[in-house]
């Protein structure tokens, strides 16, 4: 499998991350380098293995669903790089 | 008392309980050492107010009686620990000025216990390197030396900073966290300690996630009885982290016998790789015998699926990790790029992203964001998480046949020059090659170090544990240690 420039660009996109156009050749190569490497897995038949899902095998634990904090608004947005009238503050996301 | 930053931590809490010496006696010769070693850019985010209003409450502490072990011993935390109103930012841009308004369990439970915290330790960004060379703070460095070179050495990564602290003596032990070596690496590479224990037996809560599934926190120490005296401090289960076992943390220190006769070490093929070093292939057989000598049996083992740990990692982690750093949107905390007129919501995020994450974290979460994608899914993360079961089978089937741990090397060499093998991904990769099945197997592994290279550079061993039997696998590595005598330490040159 060969990741080609539109590829990379594809996964930027997805992973919401800016990447120039004059950086993809390099970015694709780099990928292609990192695949080949996991394409060893092919050689494995794994046909009737169930992925694993827990390194522990367990059940969740569960609890009641009742409210058990709350009232940290302040501590919520203090680290916030906007926030205004006690909201995060974004830039318009609907015309 | 002279050189109080050396001590150990039993030997601080001995000399504490006798009033040889006070907290505030040690943490002054730890702020001091710090500050006279900040070539080893191993401190990044000090904190020497919070450390001496700490050691004073100690010292009231113990001298009322019946103080925990780690009342007063002075550590340092890794800067992936969330540490409350103190810089943690997991060494990346993207965190720049954040300060969490809450305290990680296992910092928590160190604060506790009544540890004093130094300072943040350096790391690799978000954990994700073995040589401390992609932190937004620059390289951590060895505080080691080859012979009579003076080329700046790697002290390993992710938890290079917690690693290079350590061993040259600036804090008595520190926190690191392990996704596939991050604690073992560099301990090895460093002539330290280092035990990632069983997953589920420290919270984490309030730590920076990386890989969820594989991320572990435990100690790193300058001796297996001071891993064995923090990893009980730092253990226990937290109802926050709904993978954390709910089983009671033994006194680990009382299990430290040295008497490992009758147990039954595997020593598995698959970890002799071609072209390993001679010195390495010489301190396994050096350290099997010791084991030996010490009354265990050796028991030649197959771990079939070993070769095909790091491709499967190397899906499962950049993954997880993709999902993980989806909150790092320029929104609720950290750094948001400057937006240029007319730019919305998509370009925020995309700028943001771009500017915060570094090279190694950027190519990590977007080949997890390609292995997760539509049409690959199957083909990569599912194959991987299969593989990763054979992985694991393959310990469980070992263990079932009376085998008590396995002996390995931790690491395929000694620490490497620093700038020697970044530009090449795969090649890093390969140093968590005898770790990263522990990490996808989620049992508990200790790095010991047993040895020097012929350029006096410390080498280590792993020893693997079965699950939740820390006791029992601190207590080999003690008879190891002891056996082994290593006593090295670092010439001062910073």
């Amino acid at each position: 499998m060969s990741i080609d420039t539109a590829t990379a660009a594809r996964v930027a996109k997805l992973a919401r991350i800016k990447v120039e156009e004059d950086e993809l050749p390099a970015l694709a190569e780099e990928f292609n380098a990192i695949l080949g490497f996991i394409e060893q897995l092919g050689e494995l038949d794994v046909d009737d293995v169930e992925p694993m899902t827990s390194v522990t095998p367990m059940r969740l634990p569960r609890r009641v669903d009742e409210i058990t904090d709350g009232n940290q608004q302040d501590k919520v947005l203090a680290n916030a790089p906007d926030a205004r009238e006690g909201f995060f503050a974004v830039p318009k996301v609907v015309e | 008392m002279s050189d109080l930053n050396k001590l150990t931590i039993a030997d601080a809490r001995d000399a504490l309980r006798k009033g040889d010496v006070t907290s505030v006696e040690l943490t002054e010769a730890c702020l001091g050492a710090i500050d006279a070693a900040d070539a080893l850019g191993a401190f990044v985010h000090k904190t020497p107010e919070i450390a001496m209003e700490r050691a004073a409450a100690a010292d009231v502490r113990i001298k009322a009686g019946d103080a925990p072990d780690m009342c007063g011993v002075p550590v340092g935390i890794k800067d992936l620990f969330c540490t409350e109103g103190v810089d943690s930012q997991a060494a990346s841009r993207i965190l720049e000025g954040f300060k969490p308004e809450y305290e990680s369990t296992v910092s928590g439970k160190l604060k506790d216990a009544g540890a004093v915290m130094l300072g943040k330790l350096n790391m690799d960004e978000f954990a994700m390197g073995s040589s401390n060379e992609t932190s937004v703070y620059g390289n951590a460095v060895n505080p080691w030396r080859a012979g009579n070179s003076d080329a700046a050495l790697t002290p390993g990564g992710s938890s290079g900073g917690s690693a290079s602290a350590v061993a040259a003596d600036l804090c008595m032990a520190a926190t690191g966290t392990d996704t596939g070596g991050s604690i073992r690496q560099p301990a090895a590479f460093t002539g330290i300690v280092g035990l990632k224990p069983t997953y589920g037996r420290c919270s984490r809560w309030g730590i920076v996630a990386f890989a969820s599934s594989l991320d572990q926190a435990g100690p790193m120490t300058k001796t297996v009885r001071d891993a064995a005296i923090m990893g009980r401090a730092m253990m226990g289960h937290d109802a926050k982290d709904s993978t954390s076992a709910d089983l009671a943390v033994p006194d680990f220190e009382a299990m430290l016998t040295g008497n490992i006769k009758g147990k039954v070490i595997g020593i598995p093929k698959e970890y002799r790789m071609d072209g390993m070093p001679e010195e390495i292939e010489k301190l396994w057989s050096d350290g099997a015998e010791m084991l030996k000598d010490a009354g265990a049996e050796l028991r030649d083992i197959s771990l079939p699926h070993t070769k095909y740990a790091l491709p499967a990692y190397y899906v499962v982690a950049p993954a997880e990790a993709s999902s993980n750093l989806a909150r790092y949107d320029g929104v609720r905390f950290g750094h948001r790029a400057s937006l240029a007129q007319g730019d919305g919501i998509t370009e925020m995020y995309e700028k943001t992203r771009a500017e915060g994450f570094g090279a190694e974290v950027k190519r990590r979460v977007m080949i997890g964001t390609y292995v997760l994608s539509a049409g690959f899914y199957d083909a990569y993360y599912n194959r991987a998480r299969k593989v990763r079961a054979l992985i694991k089978k393959d310990f469980e089937d070992v263990f079932a046949t009376g085998i008590d741990s396995i002996l390995t090397p931790a690491t395929p060499s000694a620490a490497f020059e620093l700038g020697k093998e970044v530009s090449d991904p795969v090649e890093m990769y390969l140093n968590d090659v005898f770790t990263v099945t522990v990490n996808l197997a989620g049992l508990p592994g200790v790095a010991v170090p047993t040895g020097v290279d012929k350029t006096g550079l410390p080498l280590g061993l792993q020893l693997i544990g079965r699950p939740w039997e820390e006791g029992d696998l601190l207590n080999t590595a003690y008879a190891l240690e002891s056996a082994a005598g290593f006593v090295a330490k670092p010439a001062k040159w910073w």
